[in-house]
C-alpha cells in the first residue's frame, strides 16, 4: 500500500517559493535521462549505419566507408574542390558504399523509423498497444496499389504512385467512417480498418491470382514479402517528403500525443479536441506508412514490436517515445536488412525476417511486462 | 461564480434531462449533484463545465472553470508530474511542448493536494484516493475558481473517501467553488452546502441541510431510505440507511450505542 494521504495538511498558502528548487531539479533529472536515452539511441544508430555499410557479401573496411562517406558528404556539399580527401578506395568500393548500400541503408533508416513512430503514435491514438500501421487498413491498401501497378506492368514511380494513393486513399475512407458513429469513434475506426483492409487484402489476392505466372507473379510476390533491395536515391528522394512532412507532424504533437492517450473524456476536459488531433495524426501517420509500403512493400511488426520496447525501457512519455522509436526503428531494420543480405546465398525478404525475429521477442516483451506489473503491484 | 441561466439539455429526441434550469454557485460553496444512474449527472456536469453545449441557455463563469472527470482505473504509467503538467494542455500551445513555468505550476499543484512527494512515480502506482488528487491537482493547475468533480469518491475505500471529501473541503475554504456528484448522500451532508437532487420528472435545488431529507431520498431512487444523525464518538454526524432488507442470519450490531430519535434533518 502506499503512503498515507493528508489532504487536510496542505497548504494552499504555502507558496510556489520553497519549491522552486524541487520542481527544477526533478525536471533536470528526467531531461538529463532523456537526453542520455536518446543519446545511447543515436549512438546505437549510428554503428549500426556504419556495420550495414561496411558488412556484407563484398565487405569494405571500416575506415574506407567512413572516408568513402566524407569524399560523398563533401561531394554532395559542394566542398571537394576545398577540402581534397586522398583517394585510397577502389571504384568498386566506391560503387558498392556510394551507389548501393548508402541508399538502401538510408531507405532502411526512413522506413523502420517511420514504421515504428507510425506505431507508437497509433497505439496512443487507439488506447490500445496490440495496434500497429497495418491495423488502420493503410498497408493493405497501399499493397494492392503496388500490386496493381506491377501487374498493369508498371514499375519504379508508377508503382510508388499507385501505392501511396490508395494508401491515403484507405486513411482516408476509414477516418470518415469514424465520424458516422460519433459515439465510439475509436471502435469505428478500429473496425473500419479491419473491413478495409480485408477488401484490399481480397483485391491483392486477386490480382495475384490473375497474375501471369512467369512474369508478374514472381515480382509481385517478392514485392509484397517487402524488401529493401530496390532502394536507390530516387526512391529514397520520392519516400522522403512523405515520411519528413508525416514525421514533421507526430514530433511537433508529441506531446498531445500523451493527452491523448489518456482518453477522449480527459483530453476533451483538459482543452484538446481529440476527435481533430485523432484526424491529423491519422493522416501523418497514413502519409508515412503509405510512402514505405510504396517504396519497400510491406514490413511488419517494426510498428508493434520498438513502441513496445521503448515503452518498456524509457516509460510511455511520448516526448522520449517518438524520437526514440524513430532511432530504435532505424536501427533495428538496419540491422534486420544486414542480416537477410549476408545470412544466406540468395537474398532473404527482409519483411519475412522482421517478423521471424519479431514474433518471439513480442513474446518475450509480453512476459518480462508482465513479471514486471506483478513485482510493481 | 459559475452561473446557469435556464439551462437545458437532451440528446437527438430523446427526453429533456434538465430544462429551465437555474444554478449558481459562488467561491466557498459546494454543490452536490444527486440522482439515480444514467439521470444525466455527468451531462448536467459537462454542460456547466463548458464542454458541452448545451440545448438551451447558458453557463457563464468567472475565472477558469476544472473539469474532473469520473476516476478510471488507467494502466497508463505517465509519471505524476506529466499527468498534471498536461492539466496545462490549454495554455501550451498547439505545436509546443511545455514550458518551465508550466511544470513549475504542476509542481505547486501537486503541494496544493499534498501529495508531492509521489511526483516522479508513475500514476498506475499510486491508490485510489492518491489518484483522485492528482486529477484535482491536475484540474487545480490553471488556477480554476470553480471545480468540478464527477463522482470523486467512486471504488474509492472509505479512508481515501475521506481524504477526498476532506480536500474537497479545503478547496472551499481556500474560495473555490466545488460542483460534483455522489451516489452517497451522506457525503453531501457532510461537505456540501448546497444540493441539487435529480428525480425522474423533477430537479430540485436548495440548501443541502434542508433538501436531503428522509422523504427526498426515499422519492429520489426509490428505495425507504432514512437520513439521520448519529453521536459518533468523533462529533455528531449525519447517516444516511437504506432499507437493504435483514436476512435473519446478518450480524446484529453487539454493543449499544447511543443514538439520538430519528428526525430528519
Amino acid at each position: 500500500m502506499t503512503a498515507l494521504i493528508t489532504p487536510t495538511s496542505s497548504a494552499a498558502e504555502a507558496g510556489t517559493a520553497p519549491s522552486a528548487g524541487q520542481a527544477e531539479a526533478a525536471q533536470r533529472r528526467r531531461t538529463r535521462r532523456r537526453r542520455w536515452a536518446l543519446g545511447a539511441l543515436f549512438g546505437l544508430l549510428a554503428l549500426a549505419f556504419l556495420a550495414a555499410l561496411s558488412v556484407g557479401r563484398y565487405s569494405v573496411p571500416l575506415n574506407e566507408t567512413a572516408r568513402i562517406l566524407a569524399h560523398e558528404a563533401l561531394r554532395l556539399a559542394h566542398l571537394d574542390g576545398l577540402i581534397d580527401l586522398r583517394q585510397t578506395w577502389t571504384t568498386q568500393e566506391r560503387t558498392v558504399i556510394a551507389l548501393v548500400r548508402l541508399p538502401r541503408s538510408l531507405m532502411a533508416v526512413l522506413a523502420g523509423g517511420a514504421l515504428a513512430v507510425s506505431g507508437a503514435a497509433l497505439q496512443a491514438l487507439f488506447r490500445n498497444p496490440l495496434v500497429s500501421p497495418d491495423v488502420i487498413g493503410v498497408s493493405s491498401a497501399a499493397s494492392f496499389g503496388g500490386v496493381l501497378a506491377i501487374a498493369l506492368g508498371g514499375g519504379g514511380l508508377v508503382l510508388m504512385g499507385g501505392s501511396f494513393a490508395l494508401g491515403l486513399a484507405a486513411a482516408v475512407l476509414v477516418t470518415t467512417m469514424g465520424r458516422i458513429r460519433a459515439s465510439s469513434p475509436i471502435l469505428t475506426i478500429v473496425l473500419g480498418g479491419i473491413v478495409v483492409g480485408a477488401f484490399f487484402d481480397a483485391m491483392v489476392s486477386l490480382v495475384t491470382y490473375l497474375a501471369d505466372p512467369y512474369t508478374t507473379l514472381p515480382s509481385i510476390t517478392f514485392w509484397l514479402m517487402g524488401s529493401l533491395s530496390a532502394a536507390t536515391w530516387t526512391e529514397l528522394q520520392l519516400a522522403c517528403v512523405p515520411v519528413a512532412i508525416g514525421l514533421t507532424v507526430v514530433m511537433a504533437l508529441r506531446w498531445r500525443v500523451d493527452v491523448l492517450s489518456l482518453g477522449d473524456a480527459d483530453s476533451r476536459a483538459l482543452g484538446v479536441d481529440p476527435a481533430r488531433l485523432r484526424w491529423i495524426l491519422i493522416v501523418a501517420v497514413s502519409l508515412m506508412t503509405a510512402a514505405t509500403v510504396a517504396s519497400c512493400g510491406v514490413i511488419g511488426w517494426v510498428g508493434l514490436v520498438i513502441p513496445h520496447l521503448v515503452r518498456l525501457l524509457l516509460g510511455p512519455d511520448h516526448r522520449t517515445l517518438i524520437p526514440a522509436s524513430f532511432l530504435l526503428g532505424g536501427a533495428y531494420l538496419l540491422v534486420v536488412d544486414l542480416l537477410s543480405r549476408s545470412m544466406t546465398e540468395t537474398e532473404v525478404p527482409v519483411g519475412i525476417l522482421t517478423a521471424i525475429l519479431g514474433a518471439p521477442f513480442f513474446v518475450y516483451l509480453l512476459v518480462t511486462q508482465t513479471r514486471k506489473e506483478a513485482n510493481d503491484a | 461564480m459559475l452561473e446557469a441561466r435556464d439551462l437545458g439539455h437532451r440528446y437527438g429526441a430523446g427526453p429533456w434531462l434538465f430544462r429551465h434550469l437555474d444554478l449558481a454557485v459562488a467561491g466557498g460553496e459546494v454543490l452536490a449533484v444527486l440522482g439515480p444512474n444514467a439521470r444525466g449527472k455527468t451531462t448536467l456536469l459537462t454542460a456547466l463545465a463548458g464542454l458541452l453545449r448545451p440545448k438551451e441557455g447558458q453557463t457563464r463563469c468567472q475565472g477558469g472553470v476544472g473539469y474532473v472527470p469520473q476516476g478510471h482505473d488507467a494502466q497508463h504509467r505517465f509519471a505524476v508530474l506529466d499527468m498534471v503538467v498536461m492539466g496545462r494542455a490549454r495554455l501550451v500551445r498547439s505545436w509546443s511542448a511545455p514550458s518551465q513555468q508550466d511544470i513549475q505550476a504542476a509542481w505547486s499543484a501537486l503541494e496544493r493536494v499534498g501529495i508531492e512527494e509521489c511526483a516522479e512515480r508513475p500514476y498506475a502506482a499510486l491508490s485510489g484516493g492518491q489518484r483522485q488528487l492528482v486529477l484535482i491537482a491536475r484540474a487545480l493547475v490553471c488556477d480554476p475558481t470553480i471545480l468540478i468533480l464527477d463522482e470523486p469518491c467512486a471504488a474509492l475505500d472509505l479512508r481515501n473517501q475521506r481524504a477526498v471529501l476532506a480536500m474537497v473541503g479545503d478547496l472551499a475554504r481556500h474560495g473555490i467553488g466545488v460542483v460534483m456528484t455522489t451516489h452517497d448522500p451522506s457525503h453531501a451532508l457532510s461537505v456540501a452546502t448546497q444540493a441539487v437532487l435529480m428525480d425522474t420528472r423533477d430537479i430540485h435545488c436548495g440548501v443541502s441541510a434542508e433538501l436531503i431529507t428522509s422523504q427526498s431520498l426515499t422519492d429520489l431512487y426509490r428505495t425507504p431510505i432514512h437520513a439521520t444523525t448519529v453521536e459518533a464518538p468523533f462529533g455528531e454526524r449525519a447517516v444516511v440507511v437504506a432499507d437493504f432488507g435483514r436476512r435473519p442470519g446478518a450480524a446484529r450490531r453487539q454493543e449499544n450505542q447511543i443514538e439520538k430519535e430519528a428526525v430528519p434533518i
